[in-house]
């Protein structure tokens, strides 16, 4: 008997702490979950590479001290700062254009010398922490002028990373603040209408297009019909993921990425490697994961207490449901390959870091909740 | 109000999630065989392991083909360091010129980089060993060892062992892929045509695991194959050697064949051609020269050439004459020099002008006497001397296991009706009577045809392959004789009364071959024969003498041959393209090949060069050749 309630007390003990440090418990062990099969998916993708490993370990720990440092903040302060983060993120998203650093075509990165970044990563951050400290201006849901002025906001950005190119980037940034707008109450007539008007527009606008134009964008939407570009990515890609079967083929034993048929096996296409490997029943524990993770995200949302916390934390957790759908959606071939990595198990920095500072406004607006009297 | 966004949004979530799971069930359950074996073919890469080819030796071991290591320098562009400087370091090694470096430079760009590219092939020891000497300078360059076939006795065998060559596309659109998986030689003629899938052997497999840019990393299984059989021919070097000794500076064939089981020992067309330029695929310029050459090289004189038999024809018109009973009894006939077709102003010659008197059979196949078989033929008739000759298998191949054999032809009146649309003529008849006019034969019949004389009318299928031997077993298969229906005959004392008319052609002085044979050790039953080329009349060739005529019109030489002769071991046809009389041009050269045979050295002609010390077979013991597969070895100076 004694030593359940020394377990007990331990607990609260432990709980204690994690108040202490704004930490939440739940998202944090969902987190490390994703991150371990992250890590342990990535040793095999990067060819028993022990170094990409470490690598990618150093900037989980980095990402932790980050999320750690943003949940101590007050929900407040981010939002008196949103202007400022947002006009600091766009001016680094323009400067990427003058001053970027090549990478496969497109500028996107940043060197700063010590650390070498994506500032359209510190945009996904600003943007939904912008467009929900606007909206918290208003009463809500928001009169058309404010939601014109919101879709400006939305609309500078998403321009300046889409011309670097990243498409992906920007589909994730117009999201975010989407999402925002969504959850302040815009009117779905206004969504309809706009869903609508777009459909319209669509066939005005392939009629106006050149025939190369057309082209792109049959292979983006078709990319199986371009066997030696994005089509063998794709088709590999299905390859690997398909003869993984129910069971996998077991951890390291995935020869569609050992042998290099999968390309970019260890950022973009690592969904592909872990379906390989540890097949649909590995799968359906990922996507476990990642859906506790957007659940937990959701439940935060319900129970923050301004608007201004509430689409912003709404807006996090499904923008991280847009991550993980986009990325796998892409990898088997559902959508079009648009360059976006798989959250938390990509090997790549900024995505990482930039995510988990997304976690830690969570648990800030978590853990900064004033006690009601109940 | 917003409680319902967020469930709006957990609603969608949750489908979306669903879309994504319900795809993966496709991929993973649905159809995951067919991504599997996608999976598979990627990542495994059959390489076949091409099968050694069998070696052809003669009856006694001696090669006749084999595969000998050649040289070949390769390079690997991953591991070089500085290929212009390689290039430049190994250039005097090789002797290389610029035009051998940019057509290496070209398969370097069009090959992955961890393969090796070959730079020069056909080494000299001196170059291997001048590069073997500095290799550390030589970094990413090797030299390694390849099999080429090659062919010891050259020219002397390349009619009956052939050659191999590059696959054309042509034999490529007619063989199974699968049997040549990795090789890049066929049999082109000769035994290598002929047995080629004995030879070739099966190729094996390796299959290996190779990466997206097909570089094998591991192997995964290794599929044994096997490889060819090695060919015993019945041939005998030393008598093939013989032959083509006696040959030498006419144009002709021989053909030498065991009777007892119709193996081949001896076959050889004059002129021959070198093999090997055919092998590491022969030039424009040299194959030009040799299509182009007036006595057609390449031509196999032993089996393609179709030749009037001539006089050798007689004593197989002899025998038809006693099977049919149509010899004239008594005196016999009368041969005045030349004799008229009842109705007919024409004269049918004999070859000598004086004619012969009277003469009995064996006195018209001793003398051969033209006049006597004009009669005997006449007195058969076309139709029984076309089915009587037919039973010896003249007029189709003997279907010996080499390619390209010709039937030569055995004229009939339904032959002429169908390919000339005329009727037979009665002095076609008389023509055919001494092996002239329609009638062809090739050298390999005409020492089929002897083989069977000598066998009294027994017979085997020649054949020259003699045994296969499994390599990986050592075991040996012999090829059996595959026996004739025996050609039925009346009389049996017939076959001994032609073959004492034959075996007086060498002894008696009157014989049309004393001279060459007078003196050998063994009894030989024979026929001369002189054919007449085509486009020249009888009287017209008859007024002129050899020297005087056309090369390309003068007579053809004929002999065939066989001893001993009451106990025969060799049966022996002879051509000699223009070369006059059977009996002074193709004689001698039987002779030799029989002296070889069955004494193991040759007696006639011998070379009268004092200082030249021992002769051709010193080394070995002059006794009688032992014989593969003969029941005992009867020594042929009993008699």
């Amino acid at each position: 008997m004694s030593s359940f309630y020394r377990s007990g007390n331990d607990d609260t003990r432990v709980r204690k702490l994690f108040d202490v440090l704004h930490i939440d418990p739940v998202l944090l062990c969902l987190l490390l979950a994703v991150c371990a099969l992250g890590l342990t998916v990535l040793y095999s993708a990067s060819g028993h590479s022990m170094a990409m490993v470490i690598n990618q370990a150093e900037r989980l720990l980095i990402g932790l001290v980050v999320m750690t440092a943003a949940a101590q903040a007050p929900p407040e302060i981010y939002r008196s700062a949103a202007p400022w983060f947002y006009g600091f993120a766009l001016l680094l998203c323009a400067l990427t254009l003058v001053l970027g650093d090549h990478a496969k075509g497109a500028q996107r990165w940043l060197d700063l010398g010590v650390l070498r970044f994506q500032p359209s990563e510190l945009m996904k951050l600003a943007m939904p922490i912008m467009v929900a400290a606007f909206l918290h201006l208003f009463t809500l849901p928001p009169r058309w002028h404010a939601v014109v002025l919101t879709l400006m906001l939305i609309g500078l950005p998403t321009v300046v990373v889409m011309v670097q190119p990243d498409l992906g980037t920007s589909l994730l940034i117009i999201a975010s603040g989407g999402f925002a707008l969504y959850l302040g109450g815009l009117r779905w007539q206004y969504i309809f209408g706009a869903l609508a008007a777009i459909g319209a527009a669509a066939p005005i606008l392939w009629a106006r297009l050149h025939d190369y134009q057309r082209q792109r964008i049959l292979t983006l939407l078709d990319p199986e019909s371009d066997p030696l570009g994005a089509g063998y990515h794709i088709a590999q890609s299905k390859i690997a993921i398909g003869s993984g079967g129910v069971f996998g083929k077991g951890w390291l034993e995935g020869t569609q990425a050992k042998l290099d048929f999968l390309p970019e096996s260890h950022t973009d296409f690592i969904f592909a490697v872990f379906a390989e490997e540890l097949g649909l029943i590995g799968i359906c524990v990922l996507l476990a994961l990642y859906l506790g993770i957007v659940g937990r995200g959701l439940y935060i949302a319900a129970r923050a207490q301004d608007s201004f916390q509430r689409l912003l934390a709404g807006s996090l957790a499904m923008t991280f449901f847009v991550y993980v759908f986009i990325n796998m959606g892409m990898v088997i071939g559902l959508l079009p390959v648009v360059g976006v990595p798989l959250p938390l198990m990509s090997y790549g920095g900024t995505s990482m870091v930039s995510l988990l500072a997304g976690f830690g406004l969570l648990m800030s607006i978590h853990t900064h909740r004033k006690l009601l009297a109940s | 109000m917003y409680m319902t966004r967020i469930g709006v949004a957990v609603l969608v979530c949750l489908s979306m999630t669903s879309l994504l799971v319900y795809r993966l069930i496709g991929l993973q359950v649905v159809d995951r065989e067919y991504y599997a074996t996608r999976a598979e073919e990627n990542r495994m890469r059959l390489s076949a392991v091409p099968p050694v080819r069998g070696l052809v030796t003669d009856r006694n071991g001696v090669l006749l083909a084999q595969n000998t290591p050649a040289f070949v320098l390769e390079v690997v562009p991953e591991q070089v360091e500085n290929m212009d400087a390689l290039l430049r370091a190994l250039r005097p090694v090789l002797n290389l010129d610029d035009v051998e470096i940019a057509r290496f430079k070209d398969r370097v760009s069009k090959t992955p980089r961890y393969r090796p590219v070959p730079l020069r092939g056909n080494l000299t020891m001196e170059q291997v060993a001048r590069f073997q000497l500095n290799r550390f300078d030589f970094e990413g360059a090797d030299v390694t060892a390849t099999l080429t076939r090659s062919y010891p006795l050259g020219s002397a065998a390349a009619h009956v062992v052939g050659y191999v060559g590059g696959i054309t596309e042509e034999e490529f659109k007619k063989i199974e892929a699968a049997a040549y998986q990795g090789l890049t030689q066929i049999g082109k003629v000769g035994v290598e045509k002929s047995h080629e899938n004995e030879l070739r052997g099966t190729p094996g497999a390796k299959i290996v695991e190779a990466n997206a840019y097909g570089r094998p990393l591991r192997e995964l299984e290794y599929r044994q194959g096997a490889p060819g059989k090695n060919l015993v021919l019945s041939l005998d070097a030393k008598v093939q050697m013989a032959a083509e000794k006696a040959l030498d500076g006419l144009d002709g064939a021989v053909v030498a064949i065991d009777p007892r089981n119709g193996e081949v020992i001896a076959l050889v067309s004059k002129p021959g051609f070198d093999p090997q330029p055919f092998v590491a695929g022969i030039d424009r310029t040299t194959y030009k020269a040799l299509l182009d050459d007036r006595k057609r090289p390449l031509y196999n004189r032993a089996l393609q050439g179709a030749y009037p038999p001539g006089s050798t024809l007689k004593p197989f018109m002899a025998l038809a004459g006693l099977e049919y009973e149509t010899l004239q009894g008594g005196h016999g006939e009368y041969c005045s020099g030349s004799m008229s077709l009842p109705h007919s102003t024409r004269k049918y010659r004999c070859w000598k002008r004086s004619g012969h008197g009277w003469l009995d059979m064996a006195g018209g196949v001793i003398q051969s006497c033209d006049i006597y078989f004009y009669e005997v033929a006449q007195a058969l008739g076309i139709d029984r001397i076309h089915t009587f000759l037919s039973l010896f298998g003249l007029g189709h191949p003997t279907d010996v296991d080499l390619p390209l054999e010709k039937s030569g032809l055995l004229p009939s009146r339904e032959w002429k009706m169908r390919t000339r649309k005329e009727a037979w003529f009665p002095g076609e008849t008389l023509n055919i009577g001494i092996g002239q006019g329609y009638m062809t034969t090739t050298p390999m019949q005409l020492a089929q045809i002897t083989a069977r004389m000598a066998m009294r009318g027994k017979g085997f299928k020649p054949h020259i392959v003699h045994a296969m031997q499994d390599t990986l077993t050592g075991a040996t298969t012999q090829v059996l004789a595959e026996p004739l229906p025996a050609i039925p005959h009346r009389h049996a004392q017939d076959w001994e009364t032609v073959i004492n008319a034959m075996v007086e052609v060498t002894a008696s002085q009157r014989g049309t071959a004393y001279r060459v044979f007078k003196d050998a050790p063994y009894r030989v039953a024979a026929k001369t024969g002189t054919a007449q080329v085509a486009g020249m009349s009888q009287d017209e060739l008859r007024a002129r003498k050899l020297t005087e005529t056309p090369f390309h019109l003068r007579d053809h030489a004929l002999f065939i041959a066989f001893a001993p002769a009451e106990d025969p071991k060799i049966a022996v046809a002879v051509i000699a393209e223009h070369a006059g009389h059977g009996g002074s041009a193709a004689a001698p050269v039987a002779r030799q090949v029989m002296d070889q045979y069955l004494l193991g050295q040759i007696l006639y002609n011998l070379p009268v060069d004092p200082g030249a010390g021992a002769p051709v077979t010193a080394a070995s013991p002059a006794a009688p050749v032992e014989l593969i597969g003969s029941p005992g070895s009867a020594s042929v100076d009993e008699e």
